[in-house]
């Protein structure tokens, strides 16, 4: 089984390649990179105009299953990741059960190899039931295949704790995502709070909620010498703790999602449930950090925390609304806007998809390598599209984006030297 | 000039000639309330549902009056009684409600935007009777009638509005019809009740509320909350009356003539002492009596009364 994808603009942020080369995939692995490959028994992709990069990587997606098929499962959710660029994604535990066990990661694992899409790689609980009480056996999940390990949905409230996590999966190696919210600052807040809650009156989650609990996570990955990566990060205060604690030295590093460089707290007016989130979108004072940050390498990962849920979910009052959007296949064209408005080079922006993520959560991946596995997604990135979330993969069509004027998306995703996703 | 808003969602929506309309409105319905036989057949045939997500006395009456003036079939639904209990969304409610052809909800509910997403998926009109923090625009516009009738005016009053900022519906929708009409608007109230960048809907803001009374036309005093407001907002009830009470002493900081209201109901001794709530200068009555008047100009408007009239003309 080969593939020869010709004509392309071979683009791999890692290794500084940026030219019109060819690629030769032979079986599941990468076999050549070169101008004018001459392979007539393989499968031949014209990639002319197109973009060739390493499979994108998603290091924060909900996949929902087990417990929540009805809003996403294993199978769709890997679906929509293919069909959104992404060769791997990272799913966080808050499932039902808790991804707190080997079984549980176990039967992540299979069902992904089973559905034959995007690569899962699970992250494990870091307490027992994301209680926030005890340590759950994260050796024993790394072992079965967890890459890391976070309470995601749920700060780890009790600073003792966090420290002897990190301790603790210092020893594996393993780097633990932070989900930084100060709870008693978040109260009952349920969008950002500054002139706009006060406006529609309703319940504000200060930024400071999410500073205090950054800079606390950061010390202690600094104080106990462990891999800290924080996640979502959404305001101006956060990308300067950690801008500050990368300069010293700190084991951090940190994500963003497209909706924080994209939107404000201003898509909330009119009630829109389709812009609660968490942490919420914030002023254009943090927008404009946060796209700082990715400029700059601060945010090293563009990650989604697709989170799909239900339209009952959303189809309710605002204060009663799930928090959270899908996002696995609007990140592409979302990032790339930062290459048409000048914040990020095309190479910094697929940088964020591919080796930033691979690097925060130490993955396979993330490059074009001659001998190894063949993860590779080709984008068209002139391509205009109009986003329609009834038509995409996902289960559920949960997103602010709907009906957005769109340009750039994959055309071909292949995991393993095998195409997973095809635009027909 | 003619009325074209399906919806009574909040005062920001409205124009300042909406808002005189409205309280030329009211004013001429005064009078049916005094005559011996209070009911005029207007809205005859016109169904107006009352749906109260959250306790309400004095509006749920109020709208249920002016309804029945005006000769319109008016039912009352409460929290308490209501299918929500039983775990039935806000829009099969509403979807339900729909089905029996109201013309008019009217409704309050605990959540911010709850109104709004009942305008967006049902064809009824909807009159928002306070929503969360956000809009209680009928309690606004009786607040603003009162004033017109007492100062003959609203653009260059001085008014002053003391209390919990943060979590009061009545406040921003006063503060939007106030600047709307060309009034000076204060707001006083300790720091955690006073929400961030409230200064930018056009009101002044002031820490003591001796500085926010001086020279004022209006003084308006909010009903502390405590059920709101928790453990966190304030130390003691005590406390705010000490530095944020509105009393004698601190009333004669106002221009001698100033009147002073309160949306009720009140805490005696807490926002305002007795002997202002009950002194020469308060005028909490004439407000809960232009409320009938409010809500029936609302109705009418609502419903195309004053089309209707001129098309009959």
């Amino acid at each position: 089984m080969k593939i020869l994808i010709t004509n392309g603009r071979v683009l791999d942020p890692a290794h500084g390649i940026d030219g019109s080369f060819d690629v030769l995939i032979e079986n599941d692995r990468i076999s050549k990179i070169a101008a004018g490959i001459e392979a007539a028994d393989a499968e031949r992709i014209d990639a002319e105009g197109c973009l060739v990069v390493p499979g994108l990587i998603d290091i924060h997606v909900h996949l929902r299953d087990p417990g929540f098929e009805y809003k996403e499962d294993i199978e769709s959710g890997t679906r929509a990741a293919a069909a959104g660029g992404f060769t791997a994604v990272a799913c966080m535990p808050n499932t039902a059960p808790v991804n707190d066990n080997k079984v549980t990661t176990q039967y992540i694992m299979q069902k992904a190899a089973q559905a034959g899409h995007a690569k899962v790689y699970p992250v494990g609980a870091i307490t027992k039931g994301l209680k926030g009480e005890s340590l759950a056996e994260m050796g024993d999940m790394k072992s079965a295949g967890c890459v890391a390990a976070t309470d995601d949905g749920r700060p780890v409230v009790n600073g003792e704790i966090m420290r002897r996590a990190l301790e603790y999966a210092r020893s594996f190696d393993l780097p633990l995502i932070s989900h930084a919210e100060d709870l008693t600052l978040v109260g009952d807040g349920v969008m950002n709070d500054g002139f706009v809650a006060t406006e529609l009156g309703l319940r504000g989650i200060p930024w400071v909620a999410e500073v205090a609990a950054v800079s606390r996570d950061v010390l202690l990955a600094e104080y106990t010498g462990a891999r800290l990566h924080v996640a979502h990060v959404s305001t101006r205060g956060a990308v300067d703790i950690i801008r500050a604690a990368k300069a010293r030295g700190v084991r951090v590093t940190a994500e963003t999602a497209p909706h924080y460089f994209t939107l404000t707290e201003d898509a909330v007016r009119g009630y829109n449930t389709q812009a609660k989130m968490n942490p919420p979108l914030r002023s254009s004072d943090d927008l404009d950090a946060i796209r700082a940050g990715l400029a700059d390498g601060t945010l090293s990962v563009i990650a989604t925390d697709h989170a799909p849920h239900h339209f009952d979910e959303k189809n309710v009052e605002f204060n009663l609304a799930s928090n959270g959007i899908i996002g696995l296949e609007t990140a592409l064209p979302l990032t790339l806007r930062l290459v048409e408005e000048g914040i990020l080079s095309l190479s910094e922006a697929i940088a964020c998809l591919t080796i930033g993520p691979a690097q925060a959560l130490s993955l396979p991946g993330g490059t074009l390598e001659v001998g190894r596995p063949a993860d590779v997604t080709i984008i068209d990135p002139e391509a205009k599209w109009t986003m329609d979330p009834e038509a995409g993969q996902s289960r559920s069509s949960n997103t602010p984006f709907s009906g957005w004027k769109l340009k750039g998306l994959a055309v071909f995703t292949i995991v393993d030297g095998r195409i997973i996703y095809r635009r027909s | 000039m003619a009325f074209n808003h399906k919806h009574i969602l909040g005062i920001e929506q409205l124009s300042p000639e909406d808002i005189t309309l409205i309280l030329d409105t009211a004013e001429s319905f005064k009078e049916i309330s005094l005559r011996p036989i209070k009911k005029v057949p207007t809205l005859r045939g016109k169904t107006v549902i009352n749906v109260f997500f959250e306790a309400s006395t004095r509006t749920r009456t109020s709208f249920e009056i002016a309804g029945k003036r005006l000769s319109a079939d008016t039912v009352n639904i409460s929290a308490s009684t209501s299918a929500v209990v039983k775990g039935e969304t806000l829009e099969d409610t509403a979807k339900n409600l729909e089905a029996m052809k109201p013309d008019i909800i009217v409704m309050r509910h605990s959540c911010s935007g709850a109104p709004h997403y009942l305008a967006e998926r049902c064809n009824f009109s909807v009159i928002n009777a306070g929503d969360g923090a956000h809009e209680h625009p009928s309690q606004a516009l009786l607040d603003i009638l009162t004033m017109r009738q007492e100062k003959g005016r609203i653009e260059g009053l001085i008014v002053a509005i003391i209390g919990d900022i943060t979590h009061s519906r009545v406040a921003r929708s006063n503060v939007y019809a106030l600047v709307k009409l060309g009034a000076q608007v204060r707001l006083c109230g300790p720091g955690t009740m006073l929400p961030p960048g409230i200064e930018r809907l056009g009101a002044k803001v002031f820490n003591r509320i001796e500085d926010a009374v001086s020279g004022a036309d209006v003084v308006m005093t909010l009903r502390i909350q405590q059920e709101r407001q928790g453990k966190t907002m304030l130390p003691s009830l005590r406390e705010y009356a000490m530095f944020y009470g509105l009393n004698a002493e601190r009333l004669k900081l106002a221009k001698p003539d100033a009147i002073v209201m309160h949306p009720g109901p009140m805490n005696r001794g807490v926002e305002i002492s007795s002997s202002v709530a009950d002194g020469p200068q308060n005028v909490i009555l004439e407000q809960v009596e232009n409320g009938v008047a409010i809500r029936m100009a609302l109705l009418y408007l609502i419903s195309g009364g004053d089309k209707l009239e001129q098309s009959a003309q």
